[in-house]
């Protein structure tokens, strides 16, 4: 099920910067899983968008893991994708989706459960 | 329609063809579904939408080696396969032979937030992904709908279906999307506008508490097809449209008979019966013996040894054979040796299609040389005059391509006209019996005639019939000064003339006896009088002898005085002469 995480998510991991104690409560704290197909504009500018958001609201507390649909269209099922870019919340429980380019930071916030709706 | 046949064609063929293997469907849409493109399926909730999608893959994989894609929007995959495993249809098994992929697209609007662009490549991936891993050729969207509900974003959603249709032409997949229907359009959303090569709508409609299912193609670029509204129905063998509109009247006209079962009236029509593949009206009114003829037809088939269909719409199966039976028609026997098969239902379990296609089924499964509707005028109680003529047309046509022969009955009321059948359907029909009741003398007596048989020189007379131990006997036709007469009037007079008869012997007889005595007395009376006329003879010869011998004897004692006396012969000359010459003579002597 699992997919292995593109470069960018590990890089992204390895800037954190954190303990690595930390680094692992973090990882139960925030589970990102963000879907994407191929390396088109609108992917790349949600990658953005998210690690923004995620550096600026959850530092040090969240692992985000990049999905190419392209690559791996079966995973698709698992978590009923049908748009692109599509951002899932796997932790904490309940499963949150929120779908777009993530421009609007405000919505991505409610949408992850952050801010109050 | 296969996918050799496809890629081999040229464009000047036209539009290529899908068959779906529904059923009927092929037919109407003169070959199945546009190869290739992608159609619309729209109707109601409950028309049968998703079964008609599924039919169209299963079918595809079964029959024509097509494997397809699922993709359903609204049932899940575990769902889908209990709901059509009473169908027959194993999806399980299909999937483990990779001819099928079950793929449940779940939309939870309340998990979705939705922040800028997207699009759902996602979805495009996904569905391409199930359709290379198995080589589908089929697809099914069901109901794609769910995505404006599920989806905010209408434009997009709308954008992106544009090309999925578009994608799906391009991946020369022959694709069925369902669609609800809207207030007074065809889909909610409008998605008639993008699939523009055929639509097809199906209907569920309810009439005097009675369900019918319709189909129509409202829309189908590129080929002719059947514009009417089809029947169809769902049975434990799926979907099945009813193709039997217009079969016309091309059908063939055999020359064979079949007889009656009766042998008397075999002998009123020509002696033969009535002609294969003909259809058979008997009509009465109630308790005039109809069934007891159908029975009669069967049966003569079955002893053929030809198969026969019974369609009963009154009568359970053990009912009829117990009531024929007790006049001696075995039918159970032909049960067992499967060459008859009963088929009862009330009129009023379907629509008036659904039993067409019941019918229609039995008969594709029996193949009978026979059929017999027991009566067709139930069938009012389930549709009007026009929905059961057009009902008993479509019946009859297709009776008649199969070269079935078709014994139809029809009660009519008391009140009405006996001519009048009353679904009118007389004028459809090859021959007529009319079985009627005769009222008189303060009772109901049989009668049957013929009141057509077309191309059949048949008897015109009416004839009494009797239901005995051995089933029906036709009488002789008794036609008096006073009309036909029948039951107890019918033999009141034949013994009436009986008694004409014989007091007729008796005064002939009487006659010829007077005749003799007058001979005898004529004969004793000339007797009598030739007694008489010898006697008085014999009397008139006896007193005339006697008067000659007196005379004689005065002469000669005449003579003898004279002599004694010596008179003189001159005292009269006569005397003397006479008295000379006997003197003379006497002297002489």
């Amino acid at each position: 099920m699992k997919s292995t995480p593109i470069k960018k998510s590990s890089r992204r991991k390895a800037s954190n910067g954190h303990p690595p104690q930390a680094a692992s409560e973090a990882l139960n704290h925030w589970n990102l899983r963000l879907y994407v197909a191929g390396q088109t504009p609108r992917s790349v500018t949600a990658f953005k968008n998210l690690k923004d958001i995620c550096e600026e609201y959850l530092k040090g507390q969240y692992h985000i893991e990049v999905i190419d649909l392209m690559e791996n269209p079966t995973l698709a099922r698992g978590d009923q994708i049908l748009a692109v870019p599509t951002l899932v919340r796997k932790l904490p429980q309940p499963i949150r989706k929120i779908i777009g380019d993530l421009s609007n930071t405000e919505r991505v916030l409610v949408g992850l459960d952050i801010k109050p709706r | 329609m296969s996918r050799q046949v496809r890629r081999n064609s040229k464009p000047l063929k036209g539009l290529q063809k899908e068959r779906t293997g529904i059923s009927g469907f092929d037919e109407i849409t003169r070959g199945g579904l546009p190869a290739g493109r992608p159609t619309l399926i729209c109707g109601s909730a409950g028309a049968g939408k998703t079964l008609f999608a599924m039919e169209f893959l299963v079918r595809g994989a079964l029959l024509y080696d097509e494997p397809g894609v699922f993709m359903s929007f609204e049932e899940s995959d575990e769902e889908l396969t209990t709901n059509v495993a009473s169908l027959g249809f194993d999806l399980n098994q299909l999937v483990a032979d990779k001819k099928l992929i079950l793929d449940y697209v779940f939309i939870e609007r309340s998990e979705i937030e939705e922040t800028g662009e997207y699009d759902l490549e996602a979805l495009f991936l996904r569905l391409g992904h199930a359709i290379d891993s198995i080589g589908a050729q089929r697809v099914v969207l069901d109901t794609l709908e769910a995505l404006f509900a599920a989806l905010p974003n209408e434009a997009i959603v709308r954008a992106e279906l544009r090309r999925l249709f578009r994608w799906l032409k391009e991946k020369g997949v022959t694709a069925v999307i369902t669609c609800e229907r809207g207030d007074g359009t065809l889909t909610r959303y409008g998605l008639e506008e993008y699939v523009a090569d055929c639509v097809i709508l199906l209907d569920h409609r309810v009439e005097n508490q009675i369900s019918t299912r319709r189909v129509r193609i409202v829309k189908y670029r590129g080929t002719s097809h059947g514009t009417n509204e089809y029947p169809f129905f769902i049975d434990d063998r799926g979907f099945s449209v009813l193709p039997i509109t217009s079969l016309g009247l091309s059908h063939k006209a055999p020359t064979e008979f079949v007889s009656t079962g009766i042998p008397r009236l075999d002998t009123m029509l020509n002696g033969r019966g009535f002609y294969k593949g003909s259809s058979i009206i008997v009509s009465g009114t109630a308790g005039t013996g109809k069934s007891t003829l159908a029975a009669h037809f069967v049966e003569a088939a079955c002893k053929r040894g030809e198969r026969a269909l019974f369609f009963a719409f009154e009568e359970s199966q053990e009912q009829i054979i117990r009531n024929m039976l007790s006049i001696g028609i075995d039918l159970e026997r032909f049960v067992k040796k499967g060459l008859l098969k009963f088929q009862n239902s009330r009129p009023s379990a379907w629509g008036l299609e659904v039993h067409l296609a019941l019918i229609h089924q039995a008969i594709t499964d029996f193949d009978p040389a026979v059929v017999v509707v027991d009566p067709i005028t139930n069938f009012l109680a389930v549709g009007d005059r026009m929905q059961t003529k057009s009902m008993l047309t479509r019946l009859i046509d297709f009776l008649k391509l199969k070269q079935i022969t078709g014994m139809f009955t029809s009660l009519t009321s008391a009140e009405g006209a006996l001519e009048d059948s009353e679904v009118e359907v007389s004028s459809l029909m090859d021959a007529w019996l009319l079985v009627r009741t005769i009222e008189a003398n303060g009772e109901r007596n049989r009668g049957l005639y013929i009141l057509k048989a077309r191309g059949i020189a048949h008897s015109n007379q009416v004839r009494e019939f009797l239901m005995t131990e051995h089933g029906i006997e036709l009488l002789d036709a008794y036609i008096g000064a006073d009309g036909v007469l029948m039951g107890s009037a019918r033999s009141s007079q034949l013994a009436r003339e009986r008694a004409l008869d014989v007091e007729r012997q008796q005064l002939t007889a009487r006659k010829q006896r007077e005749l003799q005595r007058k001979q005898e007395i004529f004969e004793a009376q000339l007797q009598a009088l030739k007694g008489q006329y010898e006697s008085e003879r014999d009397a008139i010869l006896r007193e005339l002898d006697e008067e000659q011998s007196r005379l004689k004897i005065a002469a000669d004692q005449r003579l003898e005085i004279a002599r004694l006396r010596k008179a003189d012969d001159s005292q009269g000359t006569k005397i003397d002469e006479n008295g000379a010459r006997k003197a003379r003579k006497g002297a002489a002597g």
